[in-house]
């Protein structure tokens, strides 16, 4: 299939009618508002349903309601409305029922600002909303991989049966560049467990209610055991020039983007520096990590967060080694020359944390 | 010998939580028996919301979903509109549908969403032991307004048929009550128009059941029921407040 120009909020849509996705509940904001925009073009075309919600808190539990009735379903959002979402969000995990929630981050707190961050990293990996649930989260690094990943989180979704994040930021979602679909058939599965209507079968029950004690925590036990078999399976990252390296820097989507051109800058100068970027937050990619931490590495986070994704490497990393940290804010965006000079400062000029 | 009472086929057999004296339990029962009659058990799928009817997927023998509070217009909303040929209801309180829920039933009824809403007004929030609903009537006394609901310091209750019924969206909306037996034969009557206009796919249904809650009102069942006929049906007056098909009657 030839390639296409297209911004990354538009290659999320695009990739997700092609996943099967039928059916798309939203609301506005900056800087995700090309999805439901395409979306209200061509789904409904492409034989689904789109509708404009009254608030992200509706449209978080339209898509419990049409997920509960085992439709392929997506909702999209920037991050106050993921704030509204959060409870819709902890059901919808509870539950266990399969949809795609994207993030196309910007700034805070609060209202903050419309530019690219990556200040939900913890709200999207460690919970957001309450009780102990997790997210499938993915962090596409390009248009492709909004595209590829929002493809492939419609089938994680539904063979874990729990919903899956991509999380982008403003960057990515307006930047253009050429992307190719996914030329495969989504992978459909059963769903007897459906409320479709009990027509010669016993009702089907979706619900998140358990006043039992011993039955809620063996439910909970049972989802951590799910958890456990999704970290088994479904991490991902990818290594850049890091066999040799001396200096390991990691960082996910946009940072990772000038983190990889600083990896370049500094290989020109002869310094050994790697990358790591993980693609899925969580489950998070600690192997790559503790690997390379043989005590004689060095580390660096790039995040547009001030400290999330370095709590992760650090627990990776496990004391056998220093990392040190870059970070812009508030709708800035790391340079390579930036990242550059403080790889430089680590490795030549001894720079200590 | 002839059967003239019997389980609904749309209630399973699980025994009802329901305190002594609360109408919920009645409520569903014409829910259930509106649903038999029409013959749409095994095309019906119940939202059930949170309050004291937080359990009806267990008494609805149809399939349900359970809905965080005062999201079920959302949540039935999200699966009539990829199921369009599916009965879909909602089973509120008034503390789910009239206060956190509000906006999700506001825009449910603008839109015209085309569910069906059983909307159980007992002027207090039972589940959590009785507290001021947005339905609480002016004096009433509850667990947080213990010297009864003012109007400085509360507001006026919200009567929710009315402020509904005047969204172009609504095709139907009564308000009932369950005080005597003749107004239980009414209710059974709304709540079967509503799902009629849903089947016929005319929007927006809504029945108000006016309801009891002897146990935090402090009242015998019986007191509870004289109290609801004398007090909160003159505030919240029985009848139909919007119905487009009478309307096409008159035109
Ligand atoms: C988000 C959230 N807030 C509060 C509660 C606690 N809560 C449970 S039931 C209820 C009140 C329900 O009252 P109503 O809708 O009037 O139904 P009733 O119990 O009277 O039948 C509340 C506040 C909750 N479960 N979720």
């Amino acid at each position: 299939m030839a390639k296409v120009l297209m911004k990354g909020n538009e290659a999320i849509a695009e990739a997700a009618i092609r996943a099967g996705c039928r059916a798309f509940y939203g609301y506005p904001i900056t800087p995700q508002n090309e999805i439901p925009n395409y979306m209200a073009l061509h789904l409904p075309e492409r034989g689904g349903v789109y509708l404009q919600a009254e608030s992200e808190v509706s449209a978080i539990n339209m898509v419990y309601g049409a997920a509960g009735c085992g439709v392929r379903v997506m909702t999209s959002s920037s991050s106050p409305g993921i704030s509204l979402k959060a409870e819709g969000i902890s059901y919808i995990a509870a539950a266990e029922l399969p949809c795609v929630i994207v993030n196309v981050m910007r700034c805070g707190p609060g209202l903050g600002g419309i530019h690219p961050s990556q200040g939900d990293y913890f709200q999207a990996v460690k919970g957001g909303g309450h009780g102990d649930y997790r997210l499938i989260v993915l962090a596409p690094g390009s248009v492709q991989e909004m595209a590829d990943l929002t493809f492939e989180a419609f089938d994680l979704a539904d063979k874990w049966r729990n919903p899956v994040m991509v999380l982008a930021d403003g960057l990515l979602g307006q930047m253009m560049e050429p992307v190719e679909f996914i030329d495969r058939e989504p992978q459909m599965v059963p769903k007897p467990w459906a409320t479709t209507g009990a027509e010669g079968r016993k009702p089907n029950i979706i619900n998140t209610l358990d006043i039992v004690p011993e039955s809620l925590e063996k439910r909970n036990y049972a989802l951590a055991e799910k958890y456990a078999r999704i970290a088994d399976e479904e991490t991902r990252w990818q290594e850049y020039k890091i066999e040799d390296a001396d200096l390991i820097i990691a960082a996910y989507g946009t940072s990772a983007r000038a983190a990889r051109s600083a990896v370049d800058m500094a290989r020109e100068k002869g310094m050994r520096v790697g990358l790591i970027r993980p693609i899925s937050l969580w489950p998070f990619p600690s192997a790559p990590f503790a690997e390379a931490a043989d005590g004689t590495r060095q580390f660096l986070v790039v995040e547009m967060s001030m400290g999330q994704l370095i709590e992760d490497v650090r627990l990776a990393v496990n004391g056998r080694g220093v990392v040190h940290f870059i970070n812009r804010l508030g709708g800035m965006v790391p340079t390579p020359p930036e990242i550059y000079s403080k790889i430089e400062a680590i490795l030549q000029g001894g720079e200590v944390q | 010998m002839m059967r003239v009472f019997e389980r609904p086929e749309s209630l399973t057999e699980k025994q009802m939580h329901y305190c002594p004296g609360c109408t919920h339990g009645i409520i569903h029962r014409l829910t259930a028996e509106a649903i038999d009659q029409l013959g749409i058990r095994e095309k019906t799928i119940g939202v059930a919301s949170v309050g004291c009817s937080v359990f009806a997927y267990d008494y609805f023998n149809c399939d349900m979903q359970q809905a965080a509070h005062g999201r079920a217009p959302a949540v039935a909303t999200g699966i009539k509109r990829v199921l369009p040929d599916r009965v879909v209801f909602t089973y509120q309180g008034d503390g789910d549908l009239a206060s956190i829920g509000t906006a999700e039933i506001v825009h449910a009824a603008a839109r015209g969403e085309n569910i069906t809403v059983i909307f159980v007004n007992n002027a207090i929030y039972g589940m959590t032991s009785g507290q001021m609903a947005p339905t609480t009537l002016l004096g009433q006394k509850t667990t947080t307004t213990p010297r009864g609901r003012t109007v400085h310091d509360n507001g006026y209750p919200i009567r929710m048929s009315e402020l509904l019924a005047t969204l172009d969206g609504a095709a139907y909306i009564e308000r009932v009550s369950t005080h005597d037996p003749k107004h239980v034969m009414q209710a059974g009557k709304a709540i079967k128009k509503a799902f009629t206009m849903q089947l016929e796919g005319r929007g927006f249904a809504l029945v108000e059941v006016l309801s009891t809650c002897s146990v935090n009102w402090g009242l015998s069942p019986q007191e509870a029921l004289e109290w609801m006929r004398d007090n909160m049906v003159p505030y919240y007056p029985l009848g139909v407040f919007k119905d487009v098909t009478r309307e096409e009657e008159q035109a």
